[in-house]
C-alpha cells in the first residue's frame, strides 16, 4: 500500500490511515489524515468500498423492482427513500395517492426518522467516549423496528412503501404501539438531555467544534440537519411539501451556531417535532384504500421526473431519465451523506483528532448512503 | 478471635523454631509473593466481573451470566482463552521493549502493593515513607506505557502513548498535593501513622472543607493516572481504536488488562487508608455501643468495603461521562485542578498550625 510507506510527509507532518476498519468511521470509508502532533492538517475521504453501483443495476430493473434497491442506501431512512422514488414514479404516472396511503407514508417517515436519530443520538455519544447512551438508544430503536415488523415484515429494509401508496394495510396493533411508544418515547428524550445535552464535558466537546458558516454550507451542498443548525431554512418538508406535509403543523429546528453543538440540538429538537406530527395524525389516519389502482406493468412517458424528499439525513433526490420503456434510461440519487461528508475536510481543518470522531458523528454518516 | 495478624504471627514463630533467620526471611517473601499474585489473579476476576456487571446494570443490559453461577466464571474463561491465544509480535516492532512493557506495567503494580496495610499487623512492607513511596513508584508505570506505545511501531500506538505520558506527567503533581494534605495532618508519611491518627473519625469527616476539595481532587486525579474514561485518552476506542496496546494480544494484552484494574484497585486503596481510615471501622463520637458493634466487623472488611465503594465510583464514572478532548485535559489539570490543590495544601496548613480540626 502506498500510505504504508509513507510515514510523514515531506515536513515532517504524521499521515495516518483511519479506515476502513475502523470504530469511528461506523463502515468502511477510508480517511487519510495529515497531522501535525494531535493536530489535523488535512482530511481526505477516500470512498468505494461498498461501492455496489445501484444507479447502474436500477437502468435493468423495472419501475416496480427499482425501489428496493434504494432501502440498501440509507439504511437508517429506508422508508424515506422508498418514499422518494415512489414519488418521482407517480409523478410520472399521474397517479392520485389515497389520503389513507399519504398518512401512512408520513407516519411511516416519521417513526423511520425518530429511529435514525434514536441511533444517531446512541453512536454520537459512543464516538465521544460515553458507551451507556448507545444501549438505551438502542431500547427506543427496537421499539420502533418491532411496530415496522408487524406491519412491514422487515426491520430494516422496508420496501413497504411502492407507486400509488404502500405495500399493505397497517396492522392493527399499529396505533396502540404507535400511541404507547409516543408516550414513553416522550419521558426518554428528557432521559437523554439528562445524560448527555447538559452534561459539561459533552457541551465542551462539542461547541466552537467544526463550524462552517451559512454560506459555505450552501456551496458544499450541505442539507438537512447540517444546514439548518447554520440558520439555513431547507426542510423539503416545507419547502417543497409532499403528501399531505403542508396541512400537518410542525416546526422547522434552525440553529445560528453552526458548530457540532448546533448540529446535535438540532437533531434534538427534531425528535419532538417528529413526534408531534404522529400525535397529529395517529388519531385522523382516513379510512379508504391504502393504494391506487394501477396497471400490472408500469411505463414512465419519455422525459425527466424529479423527487425530493427529507430523509433524516437531509435532502433525497430522485431523479430520472425516461426514454418510455420498461425500465428507466438513466437514474440518479442525490444522496444526503454524500454533500455532507464533502464539507469535512473544510471543518476539521486545525481541530484536535479527537474532535474529528465527534464531527463525523454530527455529520451523521452512513457510509451506504455515500457509497451508493 | 482469629485475625490476619495472629496467623501471620504464629506463620513467623513457626518457622522461626526450627529455621535459620536468613531461611525463615526467604520462605517469608516467598509466601508473600505468592500471596500477592494469587491477589492480583483474584483482584482481575472480581474486578472484571464488577465491571461488566456494573457497566451491564448501567446499560440496562443483564451481563455475563452463562458460564458458571451466574456467569462468575465468565472471566476465568476469558482468561484462559487469552491464555492459549497467540501472542504476535508485530514485524516492525522492536521485540525486546515490545516483550518488556507489559511486564514491566505490571511489575510496577505489584510493587505499589508493598506498603498498604490490609488489616492492623498485616501488611508486605512497614516503610515510614511509605506515601512517598506509592507516588514515587506509581510514576514508573507511565514508562511502560511509552514503551509499549513506542515499540509497537503504531502510529495510534504512539500517538495513545504520548497522550498518556502527558496526562500521567500532568496529574501526578495534583494527586501528589492532594496526598500531601493528609500527610501534613497526621505529621507522617507512614501508612500506619496515616491509619492510627484516624482512630476517633476518618479525615473525610474530621479535616472540614480542606480535606473535602483535596478528596475530590484526589479521585479526579487518580482515574486520569490510571487512564480510566473521561481520562482514557490513551485509549481512545473511537479515536485511536486501543491506544498504546493496540498492537498488543493474548496474554501480554491481558497483563496490560490486569494492571489497569490492579491500579485502581491500589489507588482506591491509598484513598481508603488517606481520608477514609484505611481498615478502622467506624465510629461515632462516644456512642460505646454502636462503637462496639463496628469494632466486631474485621478490619480487612472495612478495608474492602470501602476500597470496592471507590471503585465502584469510579466505574460510575466511566459508564457516565463522555471523554475530554487532549487540550482540555491538560488545561483541567494546569489551570484549575493544580492551583487548587497547592491553596488548598496551604490552606490545610494553616488548619494543621492553628490545629483547627477534630481531634
Amino acid at each position: 500500500m502506498q500510505y504504508e510507506e509513507i510515514a510523514t510527509t515531506e515536513e515532517g507532518n504524521l499521515v495516518i490511515n483511519v479506515g476502513p476498519q475502523h470504530p469511528a468511521t461506523h463502515g468502511v470509508m477510508h480517511l487519510v489524515i495529515t497531522m501535525n502532533g494531535e493536530t489535523i492538517l488535512n482530511v481526505e475521504p477516500h470512498l468505494g468500498y461498498i461501492h455496489r453501483s445501484i444507479e447502474k443495476m436500477c437502468e435493468s430493473l423495472s419501475y416496480r423492482q427499482f425501489i428496493y434497491s434504494t432501502s440498501r442506501m440509507d439504511y437508517l431512512s429506508s422508508h424515506i427513500n422508498n418514499h422518494g422514488c415512489a414519488l418521482a414514479v407517480e409523478k410520472g404516472l399521474q397517479i392520485e395517492v389515497p389520503e389513507r396511503a399519504k398518512v401512512i407514508r408520513i407516519l411511516m417517515d416519521e417513526l423511520t426518522r425518530i429511529a435514525s436519530h434514536v441511533l444517531w443520538w446512541g453512536a454520537m455519544a459512543m464516538d465521544v467516549g460515553a458507551l451507556t447512551p448507545f444501549f438505551h438508544a438502542f431500547r427506543e430503536r427496537e421499539l420502533i423496528n418491532d411496530i415496522m415488523e408487524e406491519t412491514c415484515g422487515a426491520r430494516l429494509t422496508m420496501n413497504y412503501m411502492v407507486p400509488g401508496g404502500v405495500m399493505t394495510d397497517l396492522h392493527p396493533n399499529f396505533v396502540k404501539k404507535v400511541k404507547e411508544f409516543v408516550a414513553f418515547f416522550r419521558t426518554k428524550i428528557d432521559e437523554y438531555d439528562t445524560l448527555v445535552t447538559y452534561n459539561v464535558i459533552f457541551q465542551e466537546r462539542m461547541k466552537n467544534v467544526g463550524v462552517i458558516s451559512a454560506a459555505d454550507a450552501v456551496s458544499f451542498g450541505c442539507t438537512g440537519p447540517v444546514l439548518r443548525a447554520c440558520g439555513v431554512k431547507s426542510d423539503i418538508r416545507k419547502l417543497a411539501p409532499y403528501d399531505g406535509y403542508e396541512k400537518l403543523n410542525f416546526e422547522e429546528p434552525l440553529e445560528t451556531a453552526g458548530d457540532s453543538y448546533a448540529r446535535y440540538l438540532v437533531r434534538m429538537r427534531e425528535l419532538r417535532e417528529s413526534l408531534s406530527i404522529i400525535d397529529q395524525l395517529i388519531d385522523n389516519i382516513p379510512e379508504g384504500d391504502f393504494q391506487a389502482k394501477t396497471k400490472a406493468v408500469l411505463k414512465l412517458p419519455k422525459g425527466e421526473f424529479y423527487s425530493r424528499v427529507e430523509t433524516a439525513r437531509g435532502e433525497f433526490g430522485v431523479y430520472i431519465i425516461s426514454e418510455g420503456g420498461l425500465t428507466p434510461y438513466r437514474i440518479h440519487f442525490r444522496s444526503p451523506g454524500f454533500a455532507n461528508l464533502s464539507c469535512l475536510n473544510h471543518i476539521a481543518k486545525g481541530q484536535k483528532i479527537g474532535d474529528l470522531v465527534a464531527m463525523m458523528g454530527t455529520l451523521d454518516l452512513v457510509i451506504p448512503d455515500i457509497d451508493r | 478471635m482469629i485475625s490476619l495478624e495472629h496467623i501471620s504471627q504464629s506463620i513467623h514463630e513457626a518457622l522461626s523454631a526450627s529455621l535459620n533467620p536468613t531461611l525463615v526471611l526467604l520462605i517469608e517473601m516467598a509466601i508473600a509473593g505468592i500471596l500477592v499474585i494469587s491477589l492480583f489473579a483474584v483482584l482481575g476476576l472480581v474486578l472484571v466481573f464488577m465491571e461488566r456487571k456494573v457497566s451491564a446494570y448501567m446499560q440496562i443490559r443483564l451481563g455475563p451470566n452463562r458460564v458458571g453461577y451466574k456467569g462468575f466464571a465468565q472471566t476465568a474463561a476469558d482468561t484462559l482463552k487469552l491464555l492459549i491465544k497467540e501472542g504476535l509480535t508485530p514485524d516492525g516492532a522492536d521485540k525486546f521493549l515490545f516483550n518488556l512493557a507489559p511486564l514491566l506495567v505490571i511489575v510496577v503494580a505489584m510493587l505499589i502493593m508493598a506498603p498498604i496495610a490490609f488489616t492492623k499487623g498485616f501488611q508486605l512492607w512497614d516503610i515510614n515513607i511509605g506515601v512517598l513511596y506509592v507516588s514515587a513508584v506509581s510514576s514508573v508505570g507511565v514508562i511502560g506505557i511509552l514503551m509499549a506505545g513506542w515499540a509497537s511501531n503504531n502510529k495510534y500506538s504512539l500517538l495513545g502513548a504520548m497522550r498518556s505520558g502527558a496526562q500521567i506527567v500532568s496529574y501526578e503533581l495534583s494527586a501528589g498535593l492532594s496526598v500531601l494534605t493528609i500527610v501534613i495532618l497526621v505529621g507522617s508519611l507512614s501508612i500506619n501513622d496515616i491509619i492510627a491518627s484516624q482512630q476517633n473519625g476518618w479525615w473525610i469527616f474530621k479535616g472540614h472543607i480542606p480535606v473535602l476539595i483535596s478528596f475530590v481532587i484526589f479521585v479526579i486525579a487518580v482515574t486520569a493516572e490510571t487512564n480510566r474514561a473521561p481520562f482514557d485518552l490513551a485509549e481512545a476506542e473511537s479515536e485511536l481504536t486501543a491506544g498504546f496496546h493496540t498492537e498488543y494480544s493474548g496474554m501480554r494484552f491481558a497483563l496490560f488488562f490486569l494492571a489497569e484494574y490492579v491500579n485502581i484497585f491500589i489507588v482506591c486503596a491509598i484513598g481508603a487508608t488517606l481520608f477514609f481510615g484505611g481498615w478502622m471501622p467506624f465510629h461515632i463520637g462516644s456512642w460505646e455501643e454502636f462503637n462496639h458493634v463496628m469494632d466486631f466487623i474485621p478490619g480487612i472488611v472495612w478495608f474492602f468495603g470501602k476500597i470496592f465503594s471507590l471503585i465502584f465510583l469510579i466505574m460510575w464514572f466511566r459508564w457516565t461521562f463522555p471523554r475530554l478532548r487532549v487540550d482540555q485535559l491538560l488545561n483541567l489539570e494546569w489551570k484549575y485542578l493544580l492551583p487548587i490543590a497547592m491553596f488548598n495544601l496551604l490552606l490545610t496548613t494553616v488548619m494543621a498550625i492553628t490545629g483547627f480540626y477534630i481531634k
